[in-house]
């Protein structure tokens, strides 16, 4: 394994990088503020915490995680825009960073120059801009307004002309910023078709994205970063897998309830048959609700009952016991009770479904404790499902 | 610093641009465009021709005394007073593109070395057209006076520029600092007096005149009045000897280099964290 051999192989070398941010309460521009405030008011926070990994020459990678998690970070100290506090970054071959469409565009300028301009910026040089320049031109369809100072176009021109010049960009290394997620169905797709294209010519592509089935459909490698560390890496499947699963339980933490707690919601949990659910649930398949019921004092007839709302917020369903014609009668002080909730065939294609459950009086006169969107399950389309809702359809075909 | 070099030369094509965009910013949509950087010296000649030649009888040829000194310092303060707001000004640049910080400020001195060429043109028109003339004896003065100019100008641009970013205290102090800047700089009156006055009033180890002569600004100024402006009476311009002030642009020159290099390395290192501060 000479060092020759593996410049060849990777074109990305990330080892140990840690990146530390200081953070100002009151951020101190001035002299004085500074003097005055010593180092008292800084915070240390530590976007990135020793990542580590490599991207070989032809591969795809996506950075992944939540908002925070350091994925923008990662991809400008790759692109040399921060400069690492510790570890390095060695990169081989040409590199041009998107972070953002029209970097250094300039109001007063016109279409052409700000071309030539941006077009620098990405890394090309005038004469390499001359050759494109047409094809520029006519990606963007702005024929007649390149002799137009840019301040007098709409930001879907701006948007067209950005992202003409992005994509004609020819670089070795091309490093991707979700910000290019933005934009009309149309245009992620031409997006993504360059993307394509970009890896056929066999370029290297690190790419930060929220959009998950993008990563899967896309890269061959992923990483997830979880408060600037490495939580997960390898297969783009695997690894997706593991941040939705992160996502069910960081949401957990989320916690509305209230209630008077004459009765109380020991627990509660989501099943697939008696096992604890793991994973998504499939369209037409089943989920069961269970919810432990501990009464802290005597009470008569509660009333269990469960709501799912889908990922938008929207309210889906709601049902509970005594409309299943289900009575739970008398619970005394310190009993306990299981209640369980068989849904299915699940009526989604795909989404993440959220549950509130309460325990109330029949009359909803008294309200003894409600959780609010704490348990959620995820439906994943298989197959060829594809619409609002899950309708299971038997095929016949006769000879007429 | 060999490194930075040949990563700034790489990066030279991003260096033209930014220059030429700040030119085509400041003249476009105006109808006259570049004409205006010309109009400034030309209003400026007009008016000293018309102070000094019906109003006062001070300095003989006062136009081309003042011009070629102002010429110079104007390189110098617009350098600075751009350069301090070069990185702040591009911060939307620094947060998302990869290039060598230094090009920002060199970028703001390129814009005003344009101007000093554009005005220095009308100046030199105006030597011949109204039958001035050059004295050829001095005029070797002029290439090492600019040499050092543009030196000392890059290396304190580096420094207020890098310094800025964090403290924009900077720019303030600036607008006061090169006011005070000026009236130190023999531009409007004549260097002559200032050493007939301060040669005899001692400040401990050194004369007045001598800590006048710690200005930079100060020898380069004399530098292009020496070169360009015949002092006939020799009452005007300092008594140096043309070998004298060579020397002392030598110096000049030697000084400013090693502080270009150690202002270049401490805006390198600030710089890491100019996508921060921004």
């Amino acid at each position: 394994m000479s060092t020759a051999g593996r410049r060849q192989e990777a074109a990305i070398e990330v080892r140990d990088v840690s990146k530390r941010f200081r953070i100002y309460r009151e951020k101190p521009t001035s002299l004085k503020q500074r003097l005055l405030s010593r180092r008292t008011r800084a915070d240390d926070f530590w976007a990135l915490r020793d990542v580590s990994f490599d991207v070989p020459t032809g591969g795809s990678l996506a950075l992944i995680g939540h908002n925070g998690s350091g994925k923008t970070t990662m991809l400008k100290v790759i692109a040399g825009i921060l400069r690492p506090t510790t570890g390095t970054v060695r990169q081989w071959g040409r590199l041009a960073a998107l972070l953002e469409l029209g970097a250094g565009f300039h109001p007063e300028l016109t279409g052409r120059e700000n071309v030539y301009l941006n077009a620098s910026f990405l890394g090309l040089s005038r004469h390499e801009t001359d050759r494109v320049y047409e094809d520029i031109v006519a990606f963007a369809e702005l024929d007649e307004f390149m002799d137009t100072a840019v301040k007098f176009y709409s930001s879907g021109m701006l948007v067209r002309l950005g992202f003409a010049v992005a994509v004609h960009v020819d670089p070795e290394v091309l490093l991707i910023d979700e910000v290019l997620a933005v934009g009309d169905e149309a245009f992620q797709a031409r997006c993504i078709d360059r993307v394509r294209w970009f890896q056929q010519q066999g370029r290297t592509i690190v790419l930060v994205t929220h959009a998950l089935d993008t990563v899967r459909q896309l890269c061959d490698q992923a990483v997830m970063l979880d408060h600037g560390k490495v939580q997960a890496i390898g297969r783009p499947d695997d690894v997706v897998r593991e941040m939705r699963m992160t996502i069910l339980k960081h949401d957990l933490d989320y916690v509305h309830e209230e209630g008077s707690k004459e009765i109380e919601i020991a627990a509660a949990a989501l099943l697939d048959g008696a096992d604890a659910l793991d994973g998504p649930v499939r369209p037409g398949g089943e989920v069961t609700i269970q919810v432990d019921l501990h009464a802290n004092e005597a009470v008569d007839d509660p009333v269990v009952s469960f709501a799912l709302h889908d990922g938008t917020n929207r309210f889906v369903y709601r049902g509970d016991t005594s409309a299943a014609g289900q009575e739970l009668g008398h619970m005394a002080g310190s009993t306990k009770r299981r209640v369980r909730f068989r849904l299915g065939p699940v009526p989604f294609v795909q989404g993440k479904y959220w549950v509130t459950l309460g325990v109330h009086s029949r009359d909803h006169a008294h309200t003894y404790h409600v959780q609010d969107q704490r348990y959620a399950f995820e439906v994943q389309e298989v197959g060829d499902a594809r619409g609002q809702v899950f309708l299971p359809v038997a095929v016949e075909v006769h000879d007429l | 610093m060999v490194g930075r070099v040949r990563e700034l030369w790489e990066f030279r094509e991003i260096l033209w641009n930014l220059v030429r965009k700040e030119l085509k910013v400041k003249y476009t949509a105006s109808v006259l465009g570049a004409v205006w950087s010309l109009l400034n010296p030309v209003v400026f000649l007009a008016v000293f021709w018309f102070v000094s030649e019906v109003l006062l009888d001070g300095i003989p040829n006062y136009p081309v005394y003042l011009l070629s000194g102002l010429l110079a310092w104007n390189l110098l303060s617009v350098s600075l007073s751009s350069g301090a707001q070069s990185v702040i000004a591009n911060a939307n640049l620094v947060k998302k593109v990869y290039f060598p910080r230094e090009i920002l400020p060199l970028a703001t001195v390129g814009v005003s070395l344009v101007d000093f060429v554009l005005q220095s043109a009308v100046l030199l028109v105006f030597l011949v057209v109204s039958g001035y003339g050059f004295t050829l004896a001095a005029l070797w003065l002029y290439p090492i006076a600019f040499i050092a100019l543009l030196t000392f100008t890059t290396a304190v641009t580096f420094l207020v520029s890098a310094l800025n970013v964090r403290y924009r205290d900077v720019q303030h102090l600036l607008g006061l600092g090169l006011l005070v800047w000026f009236w130190l700089t023999p531009i409007v009156y004549q260097g002559f007096l200032v050493q007939d006055r301060l040669a005899d009033v001692s400040l401990g180890p050194i004369s007045a005149w001598q800590a006048y002569l710690l200005n930079p600004a100060t020898t380069i100024v004399i530098g292009f009045q020496r070169a360009l402006y015949d002092d006939v009476n020799g009452d005007i311009l300092p008594a140096f000897t043309m070998g004298e002030l060579a020397g002392m642009l030598g110096v000049v020159i030697v000084a400013s280099s090693l502080l270009l290099y150690l202002t270049w390395r401490l805006y390198f290192s600030m710089s890491g964290d100019f996508a921060e501060e921004l």
